[in-house]
């Protein structure tokens, strides 16, 4: 690449954009009204973008909002089960990325659902505090998830068949490594 | 925590007929993961799968290191895809940090995206073949990878582990006879390509050993959540790529390819289908692409995303591949997470191998186009 390729490529140097959406994606705000219609102020719409929406219930209110977002909303699968550590609010969130394979006008659509299980500070995973049910009755493809967030963030899944260890070695008698207070060594 | 032997290793108690047998993590058969399979005779009773051998805490790692830094290693769990295995992640830095990609650089990675999917595809269809005793579906497609793989290092430099997309375009520009190049060996490759339909889809060896094997049926399919090739081998029509396109898959012309039966004959088929495909979506990129212009924007150094989060997705060689990013106003992500197709179609294992015999294991298991390291991160 020339000199003066380079200098022109420092020019077009973007800032941070920084949109306001006024006027949210009408037919997202439509699904997000039909879950607020429907459960009030158990259920608290975090955000709504394009194609994506988030819904933030309880961990006593999860099973009946996923319930409805299965049988009303029709979102069929679990994409993906994602455990969040909060260590200064002593919690750690669980964000469920649901989709759609039998409704066409929700291909674009993911819509996450998200909740929150008390941490304590040392972790006896399966023992301790650290629960939430499991929503494998609800969506079958969270199984292996939600193993798989049993292990690295020991939030036991009450209701799961299964909690066993996936990725992790048997004998692992460590904290659960996806916590903050877990460091890499030399880090 | 319970003092119970880890699964696999217990003695059968109930029926001396049923016997365990571990297949993995050593088996050339298996990749890097463990199968423990209970049979009774020849016939598999139950299957329960065992990754995590080559877990590395890709998204452990993750939150130690900035946006730019973290490039070299996310695409490590599959470094013969390693562009679609970055591809989502640096959407969402980009959504992140709302940074505009120019048009080249998006055609750019369309293109290197697609071929990216024929030398995963090949790879996999290479040992596909060699698993059902075929070795010349093992000697052609590791031959002819060469001719996408000599595409991507005249692009990027390497041969393997390309960390070419970076947040905000590409990390260099195609040299200057690219095009003329890439054209004439697509159109080379796509004639081989042809030609596999003949040594190996209508052979009838692998028609006998495949057809009506591990059918995963459409309502399975969509229950457990599978996706990719596994899923459209079941008749469910879902493509990323056309259900929610990305830069600009939007302006080409995709084909989706479903097959209807869910057997493994199918699900092998689909990757072929795809990898036709590709070729197409390749010359078209390469007719619609400007054919000049800047293809990076630059960045602050260590740059910032907000208390936001982002959730991208692109369809891999191996199905839907998301990354979804928690930022909290740091240079480093917060938390990141890939779910990877690997993944998601490993819950389908026990059931496609429940009553198979135990010597139609390989070609069940292979057909899902399973990557271990994927899989465990």
């Amino acid at each position: 690449m020339s000199d003066t390729d380079s200098r022109k490529q420092e020019e077009t140097e973007t800032k941070l954009v920084v949109e306001k959406q006024d006027d949210l994606p009408k037919f997202e705000k439509e699904q997000s009204n039909k879950i607020t219609e429907k459960f009030g102020s158990k259920t608290e719409i975090a955000f709504v973008k394009p194609d994506r929406v988030r819904v933030n219930v309880k961990k006593e209110d999860i099973l009946e909002v996923a319930s409805f977002i299965r049988d009303e909303l029709h979102y069929d699968h679990a994409e993906s089960v994602t455990g969040i550590d909060f260590p200064t609010d002593k919690e750690i969130e669980v964000v469920y990325h649901l989709g759609s394979y039998t409704d066409p006008k929700l291909g674009r659509q993911v819509l996450s659902l998200a909740t929150r299980a008390p941490r304590e500070d040392v972790p006896n995973p399966g023992n301790d505090s650290t629960r939430l049910p499991s929503l494998r009755d609800i969506f079958y493809s969270v199984e292996f998830h939600e193993r798989e967030c049993f292990e690295m963030l020991g939030v036991f899944f009450e209701g799961h068949p299964d909690n066993r260890r996936l990725l992790l070695p048997e004998d692992w008698a460590d904290l659960p490594p996806l916590r903050k207070d877990f460091k890499i060594k030399g880090r | 925590m319970t003092a119970k032997l880890p699964p696999g290793l217990q003695l059968e108690k109930e029926d001396d007929k049923i016997m365990t047998l571990n297949v993995g993590p050593q088996h050339p058969g298996s990749g890097h993961m463990r199968l423990i399979i209970k049979v009774d005779g020849d016939f598999i009773v139950s299957c329960d799968p065992d990754p995590g051998y080559v877990h590395r805490g890709e998204e452990k790692m993750a939150e130690y290191r900035n946006y730019i830094t973290n490039i070299p290693h996310l695409e490590r769990p599959v470094i013969h895809d390693s562009c679609n295995i970055l591809y989502p992640y640096v959407l969402g830095v980009e959504e992140l940090l709302g940074l505009e990609v120019p048009e080249r650089a998006k055609y750019i990675r369309v293109i290197a995206a697609e071929l990216n999917r024929i030398v995963y595809t090949l790879y996999w269809l290479g040992i596909y073949g060699i698993f059902l005793g075929h070795s010349t579906m093992f000697m052609w497609p590791m031959g002819d990878r060469e001719l996408a793989i000599d595409l991507l290092e005249k692009l990027t430099g390497a041969r393997v582990t390309h960390s070419y997309f970076v947040p905000g375009g590409i990390r260099n520009d195609a040299p200057a006879n690219f095009e003329d190049v890439c054209i004439r060996q697509v159109n080379y490759l796509e004639k081989r390509l042809r030609t596999y339909g003949d040594i190996f889809y209508d052979n009838p060896i692998l028609i006998a050993r495949t057809e009506n094997t591990g059918i995963l049926t459409r309502e399975d399919a969509i229950r457990l959540g599978t996706t990719g090739t596994v899923l459209r081998a079941s008749g469910v029509d879902f493509d990323i790529r056309t259900k929610e396109p990305y830069d600009v898959y939007d302006e080409l012309d995709v084909h989706t390819n479903v097959l209807k039966n869910g057997d493994s004959y199918d699900r092998s088929k689909t990757p072929w289908l795809d990898m036709l495909e590709s070729c197409n979506i390749i010359r078209q990129a390469l007719e619609k692409m400007p054919k000049s212009g800047s293809v990076r924007v630059k960045l602050k150094p260590n740059p910032k995303g907000g208390d936001d989060e982002v959730y991208k997705r692109v369809e891999s060689g191996r199905g839907s591949l998301g990354t979804y990013i928690v930022s909290r106003s740091k240079p480093e992500p917060y938390r990141l997470k890939m779910s990877v197709g690997s993944f998601r179609n490993l819950i389908c294992l026990p059931y496609l191998l429940k009553g198979e015999k135990l010597g139609n294991m390989p070609a069940v298991y292979w057909s899902l186009n399973y990557w271990p390291v994927e899989a465990d991160r």
